[in-house]
């Protein structure tokens, strides 16, 4: 029995060493300050980098996440405060639904509302897209978090005349608040990788741009362009735009991990 | 007797019933609670006797399906009247619970948070309010160097006076306590019920207890409740010594049952 729990650990955490080795042993070689710093260089040249694709995500998941990350915090705070009622039920139930729906096909929604009305790619509405897939993970974990917090707690502050929302705010999301970072920064990290919402929405660029109007780079979209295109130059670029993603993703999920320890060492 | 006849009641009950869903809980209950001093509720669990407190100040409408029938007024106001402010009465009655539940803050902030949030006084005041609850409270001397140390890591019976401290910097004039002590240590018992018998000059305490010596030892009158009914209501040294019900007298002399 435990060999077998032993086979499954190694099976189950294989695949992240598989994928880390690979990217340093293929993409580390190209990795230099110039990647993090440059646009990329014509066909042919050497040298250049992905840094507007660098931006391009750190803009789109940020204004996604200043959207998705309040209403995620806000729909699971009532879907577990307010259990028992028909709305907290029909929230859950959708936040279930769209958990399971395929980044893609958010994606297509994004286009049909925004790209199609507005006629033209948009990084906005990339974040349209990314947003609405961090709400339903930015609302389960809220609400599994604030489902945690003891009853007791609700009571002494209503005790103390405290109104039921004054509660759930000041109480109980205070309370579970470092739990909701976490699970928030984890979210961010998980849609920083996606790269199906982002084709037909914020589209791509070669360019720097900080207009949320117009194409803007994404490095998911930079991975799929380069390892797709002919030039073997770029492909070696896709591997190491690979790498400095997953550094990235890496960087969040470790950061979420740290907040949470931090916040809860000073509760103890 | 007739001191208590004197004074209006602080809190009455008149047929009063309660109802979780299809349970009727409290059955046609009618009681009288003096204005400072010390009631006791006894009664074995599951009798009705926290049911009852946590009507006075309504902590049981966080439970969804509830229902009422009757009066319970507090000084005057109908509690489960259309016209009552909710927050202005859970201000005024205070209310201790079985379990010490600080809010995972500093001391000082588990203190302030009452006054600070009903804007009962200046927030420059906050301090000298907190130092006076705490003081009251019979905590000052304990915490006064670590007033922004966690709630948390007081001991069990410091964080139920922490509790009360709490409370008391609300103004309430009506302190509710749902066994307070009984998740407590005997030492921290007797400092809670020193705490207690302190403070009936200034409040009106009604106290749910399981501990029949404790009731004893701080109420003034004694209320027995079972099986959702109020049984008997008289001082505590009439309840104890000669009580006219004879499931009373089966109760306290331990052949409950």
């Amino acid at each position: 029995m435990v060999t077998l729990m032993g086979v499954a650990v190694v099976l189950a955490v294989l695949p992240l060493f598989l994928i880390l080795g690979s990217l340093i042993l293929k993409g580390a070689s190209s990795l230099s300050l110039g990647f993090f710093l440059n646009r990329p260089a014509p066909v042919g040249e050497t040298g250049g980098g992905v840094a507007h694709a660098i931006t391009g995500t750190l803009m789109i998941v940020g204004v996604a996440a200043l959207a998705g990350v309040p209403i995620g915090i806000a729909g699971g705070l009532y879907a577990s405060e307010y259990r028992g009622t028909r709305l907290a039920w029909i929230t859950r139930f959708v936040a279930d639904v769209l958990n399971g729906t395929p980044s893609i096909v958010v994606g297509l929604l994004a286009w049909t509302w925004v790209v199609a009305t507005q006629r033209h790619f948009s990084a906005l509405a990339g974040s349209f897209a990314l947003a609405f897939l961090m709400i339903p993970m930015v609302m389960r974990t809220t609400e599994e978090l604030v489902r945690l917090v003891p009853d007791s707690l609700r009571e002494a502050a209503l005790a103390l005349g405290y109104s039921r929302w004054r509660t759930t705010l000041v109480v109980v999301l205070r309370t579970a608040l470092p739990g909701i970072v976490t699970g928030s920064l984890l979210a961010v990290a998980r849609v920083s990788g996606e790269t199906a919402p982002l084709l037909f929405t914020a589209l791509g660029s070669e360019y720097f741009s900080f207009d949320l109007e117009r194409p803007m780079a994404a490095l998911p979209l930079v991975v799929y362009k380069y390892a797709t295109g002919p030039y073997p130059e770029w492909h070696k670029l896709a591997w190491t735009a690979s790498l400095v993603l997953i550094m990235v993703v890496f960087a969040l999920s470790i950061a979420a991990r740290v907040v949470t320890r931090q916040r809860l060492g000073r509760n103890d | 007797m007739t001191d208590h006849a004197s004074a209006p009641p602080a809190i009455e009950a008149r047929d009063f019933s309660f109802w979780y869903g299809e349970r009727k809980t409290l059955h046609e209950v009618s009681i009288q609670i003096a204005p400072k001093a010390v009631t006791a509720i006894i009664g074995p669990s599951g009798c009705g006797k926290s049911t009852f407190l946590r009507c006075v100040n309504r902590m049981n409408d966080l439970v969804v399906d509830t229902r009422t029938e009757g009066e319970l007024v507090v000084e005057g106001r109908a509690v489960y009247g259309s016209g009552l402010d909710l927050v202005a009465h859970r201000q005024r009655v205070g209310m201790v619970f079985q379990r010490p539940n600080p809010f995972p803050k500093s001391i000082y902030d588990n203190v302030a948070y009452g006054p600070a949030l009903n804007a009962l006084v200046p927030r420059r005041a906050l301090p000298e309010v907190v130092e006076r609850c705490l003081r009251r409270a019979a905590l000052w001397d304990e915490v006064k160097d670590r007033l922004q140390a966690p709630a948390t890591g007081l001991s069990g019976g410091q964080q139920q006076r922490l509790c009360i401290a709490r409370a008391l910097a609300n103004e309430p004039s009506v302190l509710l306590m749902d066994e307070p002590c009984s998740a407590l240590d005997p030492i921290a018992t007797l400092k809670v019920e020193e705490l207690i018998f302190e403070l009936k000059q200034d409040y009106t305490i009604v106290i749910v207890t399981h501990n029949m010596q404790q009731a004893a030892r701080v109420a003034s009158r004694t209320g027995f409740f079972e099986a959702g009914r109020l049984v008997e209501m008289g001082e505590t040294q009439q309840i104890f010594t000669a009580p006219r019900n004879e499931r009373t007298e089966a109760y306290i002399t331990g052949r409950f049952g």
